[in-house]
């Protein structure tokens, strides 16, 4: 049932997605501001970069959580794109992202504290609607497996309208992009310093920025579910929908995280629990 | 079949030696001997009969029910006095109310019957004997240093530790019972039994606190005690013959007779286990000492709760009144969550969480499809186990640095690192995959879809677990934080309290890895016979998880490579000058100390707001289940 060769794709391929989709992130922003921005490949680069410097940190315990962070996230995604349990994925990152969370305790600095608080509550804020959707998902489909969701020949978009609408709410969480952009960010802010990341540096922050990556393709092979009845509409749905989330993050300001988990936890009850009470319902009627 | 009555009387002997026993060197033979015989007899039990599936015995001794009528008369008494002594008259309104019940029911009725079978045995009863014969006398073993700590640190509470210890063994005899007996007569003896020792152990330290809170907690369960009691009345009197008495008879006849009682040993279990609008004794409970905490949260009392719901969850699946049940646990297993991110005592996270739990699993056995009865018979094994290590911990922690709040535990990876990893791993198996916990709420998630109202389950699932990651992440934060400056204290730890906290924790683990045999030779051949059949996770799933906690084991080696090649700088403190113990020059040239402190989100997820609402949803859903039942007996 589990497709090996699909997650040594993903291994190989989704950090080059993920650092070029990266780069046109970057360039588009810079457009947005007027600016002329950095060339496509200036994630590359950067990362590179990183890779070379020397491995500065405040406690070696660092280290550890880190690497737990990045092969726990590629461990998920490899078994979303492997076909996996959509439950089991979703545990997997949740399970990753607190690597992320203690790595930044294990440094006791103020500002990585506050950042892994804030994490926290991202975390919180964005877990139910993730998991409300792998359950409309499943209403759907009668499937938790990632392969037999995509293989699919109902347009889960139609009947989950709703569980999308959260979905993309929680993606601009994920994404890390304003105005979710509460525990570190791409651009700098004041009382933050670099949030959740501020005591990575070098080879660890690389890693964190790999992994950011891995990431970002599994979220974007979520996007691709709902659609995956047709997949030129679904490759033409993830474009649009990150496009949206570019638009988003350059004209909302930050918001304090009450809102984040306030809107969200709204979101996800108004948009994914409707959703799902009406298919819950239909399903009785119709059957 | 001798192994069950042994079980059942083995702690009760040695409850009445220790009583005599004010040697401590003797005590802690006794007890360790009586530890090692009862959890001996216990895996004894489990290979005897983990293949037979139900068994049904009758006992050869006569009097046994008459002698169990006269110690419970003589509970009454003694509850009757101290209610009086103390003047505490809600208790002894309700041990009056119990006692004439049971009186009448024993006067009209029993005169003459008896049950052909007292006592049964299944796989499930197995289980709930594997927990308390093993980790009930580990907390047992380790309560002996604990104590002695205890008593040096407070010289100014009573050593009353030969009570202590007898009501210790006394408890884990009541349990057996509980769980063995298939008579419901017998099952209500050792459910008073339970009561009556976590009032007295509760109340151990004799303060004003102390006495309080074990009332609250005896005038909960006497509540539940009555409720149970009216079970028996209607059983008898809808068959005064009696037949009805015994468990596996009641089940097997229809939703017509059992529901009613079952609905009503609902409500007892419900008070037992502590769920909203009960859950305050459990809270209050924590002014005992750590032990018997570990105690009443793993593999007894609560646990008493749980299993009769459990037990009576055939009986539940489809029907209203289940629902509702089934709701009152939802419904805590949210705010009791909630209400965690809030707190800062250890040991009232752990309360929250244990109710929680408990709250979850009461969902599961309500709704009570095969699929939920199989998850909640799962997450009764990892609670028990993670949540008396995590106590444990606590514990040992406690006597350590003198506090038992979070914030205090800061960088407790430098102070005592052996009980850190523990308690990390604690931590873990309660909320993490690829642990024990969260494969119960996976396996829950996945049933509740299918389940009448499920929606609602899953979505309290979804919220509710999610806001569990918060408050344990944020402890688990603050214990891996590596101070500076911490001094190491963990070597005054005695041995007994190591060898019991390893074994814990590698059960912890071990667990988790055997799960799939758990599953396959207990909970699956139980929820076959009960439902005819039955759910079992995937196996490539299995497979995965069982990789990635190799995976997670293999985790920690990587710190080898980084020994050498890594540079340490001291932490980012804005730029302000500051000394290598994080004390930096503030404003005004004052030098301060960096303190860091959790999130609690008071205004949110406040203590006294989400427990009124708690309190009054839940006490409006027994109302309602109240109103209901009227509507059936009449």
């Amino acid at each position: 049932m589990i497709s090996l060769t699909n997650a040594i794709l993903f291994l190989l391929l989704a950090p080059i997605i993920g650092g070029l989709v990266s780069g046109i992130d970057r360039k588009l922003t810079a457009r947005m501001q007027g600016r002329v921005g950095p060339p496509i490949l200036q994630p590359f680069y950067d990362v590179g970069k990183l890779l070379e410097k020397e491995n500065l940190v405040v406690t070696t315990s660092q280290n550890f959580y880190i690497l737990s962070y990045i092969v726990f996230i590629v461990v998920s995604g490899a078994l979303f794109f492997a076909g996996g349990d959509l439950l089991l994925v979703i545990f997997a990152f949740t399970l990753a992202h607190i690597f992320l969370v203690l790595g930044a305790y294990a440094s006791n600095s103020p500002y990585s504290f506050v950042g892994a608080e804030r994490e926290l509550i991202q975390i919180i804020a964005y877990e139910p609607m993730i998991i409300l959707s792998a359950v409309g998902m499943f209403m759907v489909t009668k499937s938790f497996f990632v392969n037999e969701i995509a293989a699919s020949e109902l347009p889960l978009i139609l009947y989950l309208p709703g569980v999308f609408i959260g979905f993309l709410m929680v993606f601009t969480i994920k994404l890390r992009k304003s105005p979710f952009d509460l525990s570190t960010s791409h651009h700098a802010h004041q009382e933050l310093v670099k949030g959740v990341t501020t005591e990575f540096t070098g080879p660890n922050l690389a890693k964190i920025e790999i992994a950011h990556w891995y990431e970002n393709v599994f979220l974007l092979g979520f996007v691709y579910l709902f659609f995956a009845f047709n997949p030129a509409i679904a490759i033409v749905a993830i474009i649009v929908a990150y496009l949206l989330e570019i638009l988003i993050d350059n004209t909302f300001s930050r918001v304090k995280w009450q809102l984040t988990l306030k809107s969200a936890w709204i979101v996800a009850g108004m948009m994914g629990l409707v959703n799902l009470g009406v298919l819950y319902y239909l399903a009785g009627v119709l059957i | 079949m001798i192994e069950l009555p042994f079980l059942i009387i083995f702690p009760a002997i040695a409850a009445v030696l220790l009583l005599f026993i004010a040697n401590e060197t003797l005590r802690n033979a006794v007890v360790k001997i009586a530890a090692l015989l009862i959890g001996a007899g216990t895996i004894y039990a489990f290979f005897t009969y983990f293949q037979s599936g139900l068994q049904l015995f009758s006992v050869p001794f006569e009097p046994a029910s008459q002698i169990m009528f006269v110690l419970e008369l003589f509970i009454a008494l003694y509850i009757l006095y101290v209610g009086i002594q103390c003047r505490r008259y809600l208790a002894v309104l309700l041990i009056i109310i119990q006692s004439a019940l049971l009186i009448y029911v024993e006067s009209v009725f029993v005169m003459g019957i008896h049950p052909e079978f007292n006592l049964f045995i299944d796989q499930f009863s197995l289980i709930m004997a594997m927990i308390i014969g093993i980790i009930g006398t580990l907390i047992c073993v380790y309560a002996l240093r604990y104590m002695q700590t205890y008593h040096a640190h407070h010289p100014e509470i009573k050593d009353r530790r030969r009570l202590f210890f007898f009501m210790f063994f006394v408890f884990l005899s009541g349990m057996f019972g509980l769980v063995f007996s298939n008579n419901l007569l017998w099952v209500f003896f050792f459910w008073e039994i339970t009561t009556l020792c976590s009032f007295i152990l509760i109340g151990y330290s004799q303060t004003k606190e102390a006495t309080n809170n074990a009332f609250l907690a005896l005038e909960m369960n006497l509540l539940g005690g009555v409720a149970f009691a009216g079970a028996l009345l209607y059983l008898l009197y809808v068959d005064p013959s009696g037949q009805f008495l015994g468990i596996e008879q009641l089940l097997t006849s229809g939703y017509a007779i059992a529901l009613v009682p079952a609905v009503l040993i609902g409500f007892a279990g419900i008070t037992k286990a502590a769920l909203m609008p009960f859950s305050s004794w459990l809270v209050g409970a924590m002014v005992a000492p750590t032990p018997v905490s570990a105690l009443l949260h793993s593999s007894t009392m609560v646990k008493a709760g749980v299993y009769v719901i459990v037990r009576f969850a055939p009986v539940y699946t489809g029907t209203m009144e289940g629902l509702i049940i089934g709701l009152v646990g939802g419904f805590t297993f949210l705010l009791a969550s909630a209400i965690a991110i809030s707190q800062s005592n250890a040991k009232k996270v752990l309360a929250y969480s244990t109710i929680a739990n408990l709250g979850l699993i009461v969902a599961c056995a309500g709704v009570g499809t095969y699929k939920l009865v199989w998850a909640a018979i799962l997450l009764i094994i990892f609670h028990a186990i993670a949540k008396s290590l995590l106590f444990l911990c606590v514990g040992t922690v406690e006597h350590r640095i003198g506090s038992k709040d979070i914030e205090d535990m800061s960088g407790l990876i430098v102070r005592m690192p052996k009980i850190a990893v523990m308690m990390f791993i604690g931590i873990a198996g309660m909320f993490l995959a690829p642990f024990g916990m969260l494969i119960s709420k996976w396996a829950a998630i996945e049933a509740f879809i299918e389940a009448q109202f499920g929606l609602i389950f899953v979505a309290i699932l979804a919220f509710g677990g999610s806001i569990t990651v918060m408050f344990w992440s944020k402890w688990m934060g603050k214990i891996i934080s590596v101070i500076p400056s911490g001094e190491k204290v963990e070597d005054t730890v005695k041995k007994e309290k190591w060898f019991v906290l390893y074994l814990l924790t590698a059960l912890t683990v071990i667990v988790c890895l055997i799960f799939p045999l758990i599953s396959s030779t207990l909970i699956e051949p139980f929820v076959m016979s009960v439902y005819g059949q039955t759910a079992r996770l995937s196996q490539d799933n299995i497979v995965i998880m069982a990789m990635m906690i190799f995976l997670l084991m293999l985790m920690p080696f990587s710190l080898l490579l980084y020994r050498d090649g890594v540079k340490h700088v001291p932490a980012y403190m804005g730029g302000r000058p500051t000394t290598t113990d994080m004390r930096f020059q503030g404003s005004m040239g004052i030098t301060r100390e960096t303190a860091l402190s959790n999130y609690y989100f008071e205004d949110y997820f406040g203590e006294k707001r989400l427990l009124m609402a708690g309190t009054a949803l839940c006490f409006g859903l027994i109302l309602l289940a109240g109103v209901l039942l009227t509507g059936v007996i009449l």
